[in-house]
């Protein structure tokens, strides 16, 4: 299953390569040596690593055409980087590949307050266009927890979710047109600054693509008015399944809040012993319920939904009485990640959705799990929309322990397809999840996928090997994979 | 159900080896849209019924012969709906048609399109394959969302099968409020506004009169309500105001003479006021600009084209200049890939579209 970090078989046809590609793309910055190029073997799943043929980081689009024709004449595979925050290995280089980073664009060339859009180059990072737009009173909703860091180009790439999705909806809900070059070189453009661009919904379906289709040179995003304030509840719940259900009771109540996250004991724990917000660490969930609108909106809405968590068994409310507390109770949830760094040497993080309504039961597995693979999990989850974050801590430098790890997420993701969900909410495939994509998908299904790549990638070429298994490779993780993701022999080493 | 799926798979295998095209139509209640339908008619309402819907999970999903009433007295029982408000063009109009005509009604200003609120559908492709996309929930990037793409394919891909909607809980309190003012007012208006945390849910200019739809938490719309001003709508009256104007059955649209076309102009929502022979009505802040005019189609594409747009010929007899905007070479390049990949024989509402697809 990993991806092991070695070099072409024969390393005179790499260092010709690198000798052609240095050539033709005179005038590109271009990185060849191992010491510049190590550094982008992995992104934000540093499980994952390879060392790229080359890194080239052009400023401009000509740029970008004239190295995507170089390597396509070349047929040397091209992997688009943006910040390489990504957590399944999207943009982990390709064998013999270029990675092509877009770390230059970074321009925000237009922000219209009256149509409400900003046209950006993909390498903004995503805070850095809610703070363009702060002087007009918008923002660009979609907030992965990533976005201090993250650029809009990865988010495309992506369908990047974050907290405040249920409301206000993922990348795909506000990008109005994206500009790319394909793979040949050639500029395309999707989607349109009215509404319903003529044809296919191209944009729709480019969006997530994970960089196999083109590469994204301009974007232009919606921006929507800054709420004029928030308030969050966190509640207590002193059996998990019980918070679930107060959850399902507020969609119930006609109520979609802002933001709806939930988190068990043992995170709850980890946070607070993280950041002292004052997390009620003997409940065994903790939901952060936030509404955000007008002053008389938001105090309607608390509420409504602060009765709806009492009549739900709710064992604790408290309300956030001022911005300095709201921030003090969203920091746990938007600590999880460094917590549970300090847990174990390393976390693996799982993005499986469910319906919403089989929270307890996907808790109840993963419990089980957790003795199965002897590794502690901890859980944090979108409630909201039933996106689950388990983080199951390891220590990498034990192979055996990372190979539980994997083995571990398998089944998680696995669990939540026959629950009726999906393996990623939106972390993407990538590497990672490319096996259990065998299980959620059927042969003809994943057919289907390579056609479309076809349709806007003919060449193969543009970070391929991600996202779609071949059915070859499906057919041998069929043989290796055994329900629950128990191996035939887990005693066995495997390369 | 079983049976029914077969009988549409002989149909489609049929129809790919003779070569002979297929007219994919539920209730026919959007016949007249788009390019002139082709083709055995293939009738999808014998595949109906919901096949889940919890409303704690805000997702319907139900086959694509149901009729839209029925979808949507569902969930009027739970207090929901379909937040895009989707035009019904006639008391047949099924759920599959919906989401391959991909239109959005009145409240696409506040909410969004269609396509925004998909998340996962079932197909039968040319080779009378089931394939599913996307999923049940809210949060799904396994795989391409090729679910999107079939949102306002008009029956082009194949057929759908089954559909997953997101759905959203009635708003609290609505209120219709009438203003009078001119156009230019009216779209700078509307953008100023659309700035503003207001909740405003839709909205449409014509004749000098704006009316405004406020919809969300009781204090929010009384609070726009006092802020804004205008003259209030009696709620019966706003309520077969707004259906009317959904379903193209208000007065501007009735009024069309025999040679005018009904042209729809999608535009950035703040591009300047365009002038074209005849009368127009203007939805959705600007973005949506109804014309009723006998200008030819040349001259309407070239100024919603410098308008930073593009225009569909909705309603008109001369369609000899293409129903759509033509599409750039590249994006027809990657559109015809794509049916080929989907319908590799041709069969499905060829030329719906557009020419060779």
């Amino acid at each position: 299953m990993s991806h092991p970090n070695t070099l072409p078989p024969d390393p005179a046809d790499r260092a010709e390569l690198i000798a052609t590609l240095t050539a033709a793309l005179a005038g590109c910055r271009l990185l060849t040596d191992a010491e510049d190029t190590t550094p982008y073997e992995c992104d934000g799943l540093s499980a994952y690593r390879r060392v790229p043929l080359a890194v080239a980081l052009p400023e401009t689009e000509d740029e970008v055409r004239h190295i995507l024709k170089t390597c396509h004449a070349l047929r040397v595979p091209v992997v688009p980087r943006g910040a390489g925050t990504g957590l399944s290995g999207g943009a982990m280089p390709i064998e013999n590949g270029l990675v092509l980073s877009l770390a230059r664009f970074k321009h925000i060339l237009k922000v219209d307050p009256v149509a409400r859009t900003a046209t950006v180059q993909p390498g903004v990072r995503n805070l850095a266009i809610s703070d363009a737009a702060a002087p007009y009173g918008l923002y660009y909703a979609p907030d992965p927890s990533s976005q201090i860091a993250c650029t809009i180009g990865g988010n495309v790439a992506e369908n990047s979710g974050g907290v405040h999705c249920l409301k206000y909806g993922l990348t795909v809900n506000n990008v109005l047109k994206v500009r790319a070059i394909t793979m040949d070189g050639e500029p395309v453009e999707f989607g349109s600054l009215a509404p319903d661009a003529p044809g296919l919904d191209l944009l729709g379906v480019f969006i997530g693509s994970e960089g196999m289709f083109a590469v994204v040179t301009e974007v232009v995003v919606r921006l929507v008015p800054k709420p004029q304030t928030a308030q969050v509840i966190m509640a207590s719940f002193d059996d998990v399944a019980r918070g679930g259900d107060a959850v399902a009771a507020i969609i119930a109540a006609g109520i979609i809040p802002a933001g709806l996250e939930m988190m068990d004991r043992a995170c709850a724990r980890a946070v607070e012993e993280f950041v002292h917000a004052g997390y009620d660490t003997d409940a065994a969930a903790i939901l952060l319920c936030e509404s955000d609108g007008t002053p008389e909106e938001v105090a309607e809405e608390i509420a409504r939904m602060s009765a709806v968590l009492e009549a739900s068994g709710a064992t604790r409310i408290r309300v956030s009485q001022s911005e300095a507390e709201r921030l003090k109770f969203w920091s746990g949830r938007k600590n999880a990640f460094p917590a549970a760094g300090r847990l174990a040497p390393d976390y693996y993080c799982m993005d499986g959705t469910i319906p919403r309504r089989h929270i307890g039961t996907l808790l109840t597995r993963i419990a089980e799990m957790e003795r199965e693979y002897r590794l502690r999990c901890i859980n944090v989850f979108h409630a909201g929309d039933g996106n689950m974050h388990p983080l199951i801590l390891f220590n990498g430098n034990d192979a055996d322990e990372w190979r539980r790890a994997e083995l571990f997420g398998a089944d998680i993701l696995e669990t939540c397809v026959e629950l009726g969900g999906t393996v990623t909410g939106e972390h993407g495939v990538g590497v990672e999840k490319i096996n259990s994509m065998c299980v959620q998908f059927s042969p003809e299904e994943r057919d289907a996928f390579f056609a479309v790549k076809h349709a806007f990638d003919p060449s193969g070429l543009l970070n391929h090997d991600k996202a779609i298994p071949t059915r070859a490779r499906c057919a041998e993780y069929g043989k290796l994979h055994v329900h629950h993701g128990r191996l035939p022999h887990p005693e066995l080493p495997r390369f | 159900m079983t049976d029914t799926l077969d009988a549409f798979r002989d149909a489609i295998l049929q129809a790919s080896q003779d070569k002979t095209p297929l007219c994919l139509q539920g209730g026919g209640s959007k016949r007249w849209y788009g390019e002139t339908p082709q083709g055995e008619p293939l009738d999808t309402r014998a595949y109906r019924g919901v096949v889940a819907y919890d409303p704690a999970e805000l997702v319907i999903t139900a086959r694509c012969g149901t009729p839209l009433a029925e979808i949507e007295a569902t969930l009027a029982e739970q207090n929901q709906m379909l937040a895009f408000e989707p035009p019904h063009f006639g008391p047949d109009a099924t759920f599959g048609g919906m989401v391959a005509a991909g239109l959005s009604g009145p409240r696409r200003a506040g909410a969004g399109a269609l396509r925004d609120f998909i998340l996962g559908a079932r197909l039968m492709d040319g080779r009378g394959q089931t394939l599913s996309f996307g999923g049940q929930v809210m949060k799904n990037v396994a795989g391409y969302d090729v679910a999107r793409l079939l949102a306002g394919s008009l029956g082009t891909l194949g057929l759908i099968l089954e559909a997953s909607l997101k759905v959203l809980p009635r708003p609290f309190a609505e209120a219709t409020l009438r203003f009078e003012m001119d156009e230019a007012t009216a779209l700078a208006t509307l953008n100023a506004w659309a700035g503003q945390p207001l909740p405003v849910s839709a909205n449409v200019w014509h004749d000098g009169v704006l009316h405004l739809r406020l919809s969300g938490a009781t204090a929010a719309v009384a609070a726009a309500r006092d802020k804004l001003g205008g003259e209030k709508l009696d709620d019966a009256e706003a309520h077969s105001f707004w259906r009317a104007l959904r379903e193209q059955a208000a007065p501007f649209f009735a009024a069309r003479a025999p040679e005018e076309s009904l042209w729809r102009l999608a535009l950035p929502s703040s591009a300047a006021p365009v002038a074209l022979p005849g009368a127009q009505l203007i939805e959705w802040g600007g973005g949506q600009r109804w014309w009723r005019s006998d200008a030819d189609a040349a001259t309407v594409r070239g100024l919603a084209e410098a308008a930073g747009g593009h225009a569909t010929l909705f309603r008109g007899q001369d369609r000899a200049a293409g129903v759509f905007t033509p599409l750039p070479a590249p994006l027809m390049a990657i559109h015809r890939k794509l049916k080929a990949a989907f319908d590799p024989a041709g069969v499905f509402n060829p030329g719906r579209l557009y020419a060779g697809l």
